[in-house]
């Protein structure tokens, strides 16, 4: 398969590795020499040299965010060129490498925003508490990363023109065998019940956290939460009203023009709130370093609302995604 | 808050003020960068236009065709098979096609012959494409010789040209009567060159499709959604070859943009160094840099994009006329209807920004770390 | 505000053959509020070791408190900050930015700060006015005159209202005239409550009555001026 798109995928997860490499071999050096105290000029080449790594990691992470939106896009357009796809999900389909890639890449997501967060919360502290710590979680991400681009490349070198794949509509069934089947099958009263206390839980512990400015493990624990049963929630209700067909099950059709994109309204906010939620827990328990505390104490609280607003901003179009939607499922609900 | 955006204000003001005062330098580099851009979006917008061109025109052709297959190769259908498939559940119509291909020694060019049902076209009508008209010289009214299969001349009047919204298609293009079309390639009444079938309900075509096998097991079925599919991944398969082949370019680019923004003269030094001397921080200064790099990528991005745009569709893309002239001699000087594709945008974004982007980080940095001290020496 | 130096030394090219310890061992304080100058011949250290308490370059080895703050041992980014809060620059090459106005010049060191527009533009006005430029303001910096020059540099060096001015041999491009005129402006701006270092070698400089105090620099080391 030879589409600019894909070309583009392949090279910005080739480049990022790249970075990643480049930079991990930095994180040793700063493992084994790194010492705030000295003025030696080890030292400071180090230090002059953090600006580049995390300059480097700043673009690669946000490159990396951007190749997530890029991938999925680009599956929901090549559905086109392959008998049975009818969107991004036969694409996936297509061979086994798919849905790990795309899991990988949500995870990256996720590593990367935590990242990000810890360099700029770092970057505040005047002896770089942190600086260790972060060039260790680093070295974690590295292979992330790696299996990232081995899996993609594996994904689109593998794709046959000719071959034939599964839809939405046979994966996403409440007939059919595994996870996404017993998803599908949630009965649509109690998944929105279960959003509805997700949402209440979140929202409350977001509250909490930013008005006390500490123990952001709470939010980090109830974003998960959120995110896995709004993510439950969309599969298998959400997208029912959104499609206004009782059987449709599917994540990615609400991608779609025909829909409105009303799926990028749900899934960016959501992604957004849960990478802050998850940040909150990465932040707080640096308080009691003294060269951090003031800065985690203004930065919980800003973390935490942000998350609550994109929390708040997904529920919203969900609601509102039910609300207009002219499917009345009397017999499912009553 | 405020205070940081009015931060980046000074730092966009001040660079864009060094940019300024570096003319040479900086139009030197958004040009090539423009031309780049221009390059790379040009092919994009013509290859995807090309495909939606296509594709819009397989909209309205009939879901199945039938043809028949005789020892591997396609040849005329009888007529009688279209009785043979009798009433067909969810056929919403079905009839026969003649077309074909005529040689013009004249022009040494292939025409493609179709018969019209809707023109109610006499035998001695004809309706030509407008490259026809063009290299042939003729307007309506005038007459239209062709040679028939025996040899004999054909003389047809020219009674309309053919709108040229789409000529890509209809550049080559003549329709004549079904009579004339017999008379003039000794065809009789007994056959069609294909069939072609309507079908109302998508999800009905593949059974549909098995039952003619069965019925007429010397036929082939060809189904739109087969053809589309082929139009998709060639289109996209074509504009990958020309994109790898453009990568060279976009490589040379990386490197004059590395060299740029790595050879600063000895002023340009001595400024960074005074800003950090001053009170200008590395991140500072590398997040006045990276402005730079915004309003750089931005300008040749937008003007790149939007020559490319006028290039392709109000120019019929001039400058590739040469390269797809050797496609045939009746050159299509077709309009592109104009439409702009979310994902090729992305793509061509990061077929740029991102390798300009990656070639300043190391400079950029180099630079920013001059020592703070250097001034004072 | 007082600086106070422990033991503190600079090496060049640590580590390699051609080591060389700039400053070798300099324990001393400087008062607020007073005129401190360095003296000693070319390569003494007198630039490197006014760099280090600029905030500019870090000590290899030493302590450096700036009243009750450790700075010897913060990495550039807060190096930055406290000096941009604390230090005002005034160079021997005044080092204006050729291409800038005046005025722009001027406003260059509050840029980071993300200041107000029009409050920045009063700030430097204000300063233009106080040391005679007010005409000049938006001429481009290289019609400037050497004694004008020194005092869009004096300007710089305030925009940002520090308590410690450090001006590195200020006078090496001015004749006496405009020496004695700089020293009465340093007078003044003492008076005014800042701190002012200087380096020179020139006697204009160091014997003149405004300064309050001599420190000798040689080799490395300081030979006279303990207080
Ligand atoms: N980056 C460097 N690498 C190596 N040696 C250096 C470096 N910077 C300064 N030196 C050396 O350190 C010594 C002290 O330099 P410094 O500039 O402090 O002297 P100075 O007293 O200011 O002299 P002058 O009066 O001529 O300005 C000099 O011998 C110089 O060669
Ligand atoms: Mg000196």
């Amino acid at each position: 398969m030879l589409n600019p798109a894909i070309l583009v995928l392949l090279m910005v997860s080739i480049i990022i590795s790249t970075m990643l490499l480049v930079a991990a071999t930095f994180a040793f050096r700063i493992l084994r020499h790194w010492d705030i105290q000295s003025g030696s000029e080890l030292q400071l080449r180090l230090e002059r040299r953090t600006y580049l790594v995390s300059t480097l990691l700043i673009w690669a992470f946000l490159f990396e965010f951007l190749s997530l939106l890029l991938f999925i896009y680009n599956a929901e357009s090549l559905s086109g060129q392959f008998v049975g796809a009818m969107c991004a999900t036969g694409v996936l389909n297509l061979n086994p490498w798919g849905w790990p890639t795309l899991f990988l890449k949500i995870a990256m997501f996720f590593v990367s925003a935590i990242w990000l967060v810890l360099n700029y919360l770092d970057n505040r502290g005047y002896d770089y508490p942190l600086i260790r710590f972060k060039y260790a979680l680093l070295l974690l991400a590295l292979p992330l990363v790696v299996a990232e681009t081995i899996v993609q490349w594996l994904h689109f070198t593998e794709m046959e023109p000719n071959l034939i794949t599964s839809c939405c509509g046979t994966l996403f069934s409440a007939d059919a065998q595994g996870i996404s089947a017993e998803v599908s099958g949630i009965t649509p009263a109690k998944s929105i019940v279960t959003l509805a206390i997700s949402a209440i839980l979140v929202i409350a512990a977001g509250v909490w956290v930013a008005l006390r400015g500490r123990s952001g493990w709470l939010l980090s624990i109830m974003g998960a939460a959120a995110f896995v049963i709004a993510l439950l929630a969309i599969i298998s209700s959400i997208s029912l009203y959104i499609y206004e067909h009782p059987h449709h099950h599917c994540p990615f059709c609400i991608l779609k023009q025909g829909h409105g994109y009303v799926g990028y309204f749900l899934y960016i906010p959501l992604f957004l709130a849960t990478a802050l939620s998850l940040s909150a827990g990465f932040v707080s328990p640096w308080r009691k370093i003294v060269s951090l505390s003031q800065t985690v104490a203004e930065m919980l609280p800003v973390i935490s609302w942000l998350a609550l607003f994109f929390f708040i901003q997904f529920y919203l179009t969900a609601a509102w995604s039910v609300w207009v939607s002219r499917l009345t499922m009397m017999e499912v609900w009553w | 808050m405020i205070t940081i955006l009015r931060k980046q204000r000074y730092f966009i003001d001040y660079t864009l003020g060094t940019m300024m005062r570096h003319k040479g330098k900086s139009l030197g580099l958004l040009s090539v960068y423009t031309m780049i851009i221009f390059m790379l979006a040009s092919v994009m917008l013509f290859s995807h236009a090309m495909r939606s061109e296509a594709v819009a025109l397989l909209a309205d052709s009939p879901e199945i065709i039938v043809q028949r297959i005789q020892a591997g190769r396609s040849v005329m259908v009888p007529a009688e098979y279209l009785q043979r498939i009798g009433k067909l559940r969810g056929v919403t119509e079905k009839r026969g096609r003649l077309w074909g291909y005529y040689y013009d020694p004249a022009v040494k060019a292939n025409y493609t012959v179709m018969v019209s049902e809707q023109d109610n076209l006499s035998i001695n009508d004809i309706v030509i494409g407008a490259g026809i008209a063009r290299t042939r010289g003729l307007s309506v009214g005038d007459y239209l010789t062709l040679r028939s299969h025996e040899g004999k001349a054909f003389s047809f009047r020219v009674v309309r040209l053919l709108e040229s919204e789409s000529e890509l298609i209809s550049s080559d293009l003549l329709l004549i009567s079904s009579v004339g079309y017999r008379r003039l390639f000794g065809i009789d009444e007994s056959y069609y060159t294909d069939l072609v079938l309507s079908v109302r309900n998508p999800r009905e075509i593949q059974k549909i499709a098995e039952k003619l096998t069965r019925l007429l097991p010397d036929s082939r079925p060809i189904l739109r959604a087969e053809i589309l599919r082929t139009y998709e991944s060639l289109f996209s398969w074509r504009q990958g070859v020309m994109l790898i082949l453009l990568l060279g370019s976009v490589l040379a680019f990386v490197i004059f943009a590395w060299d740029k923004a790595s050879g600063l003269s000895a002023e340009e030094r001595k400024e960074i160094g005074i800003l950090k001397a001053v009170g200008w921080e590395t991140g500072e200064v590398m997040r006045m840099k990276f402005w730079e790099g915004v309003i750089i990528s931005l300008m040749a991005f937008l003007i790149g994009y939007l020559a490319a745009y006028l290039h392709v569709f109000y120019t019929s893309a001039g400058l590739f006329e040469p390269v797809l002239k050797g496609w045939s001699v009746l050159y299509p000087s077709f309009q592109l209807t104009p439409s702009v594709d979310g994902l090729q945008l992305a793509t061509l974004f990061f077929f740029t920004v991102l390798p300009y982007t990656l070639a300043t980080i190391v400079p950029v940095w180099r630079a920013s770390i001059t020592d703070p001290d250097l001034v004072m020496r | 505000m007082l600086i106070e130096l422990t033991d503190v030394r600079k090496a060049f090219n640590q580590g390699k053959p051609n080591e060389f310890w700039a400053i070798q061992g300099i324990t001393t304080q400087f008062e607020v509020n007073r005129i401190s100058c360095l003296k000693g011949a070319s390569g003494s250290g007198k630039t490197t070791l006014m760099s280090m308490i600029g905030c500019l370059s870090r000590p290899t080895s030493g302590r450096i408190r700036l009243q009750d703050r450790t700075i010897s041992s913060l990495p550039e980014r807060f190096l930055t900050q406290v000096r941009r809060h604390t230090f005002g620059f005034i160079f021997q090459r005044f080092n204006l930015i050729p291409g800038l106005s005046v005025v722009e010049n001027i406003m260059l060191p509050a840029y980071p700060l993300g200041l107000k527009a029009s409050s920045l533009r009063n700030r430097a006005d204000r300063l233009l006015e106080q040391f005679l430029l007010a005409d000049k303001s938006d001429n481009p910096v290289e019609w400037l005159s050497g004694g004008e020059a020194q005092r869009v540099a004096i300007c710089r060096a305030l925009i940002n209202d520090p308590q410690i001015l450090i001006a590195d041999e200020p006078t090496a491009n001015l004749d006496s005239r405009l020496s004695r005129e700089f020293m009465a402006l340093l007078d003044e701006l003492s008076k005014s409550g800042k701190t002012v270092l200087i380096s020179s070698h020139d006697p204009v400089v160091f014997d003149s009555p405004v300064v309050d105090r001599v420190v000798e620099l040689e080799d490395g080391v300081m030979v006279a001026g303990e207080t």
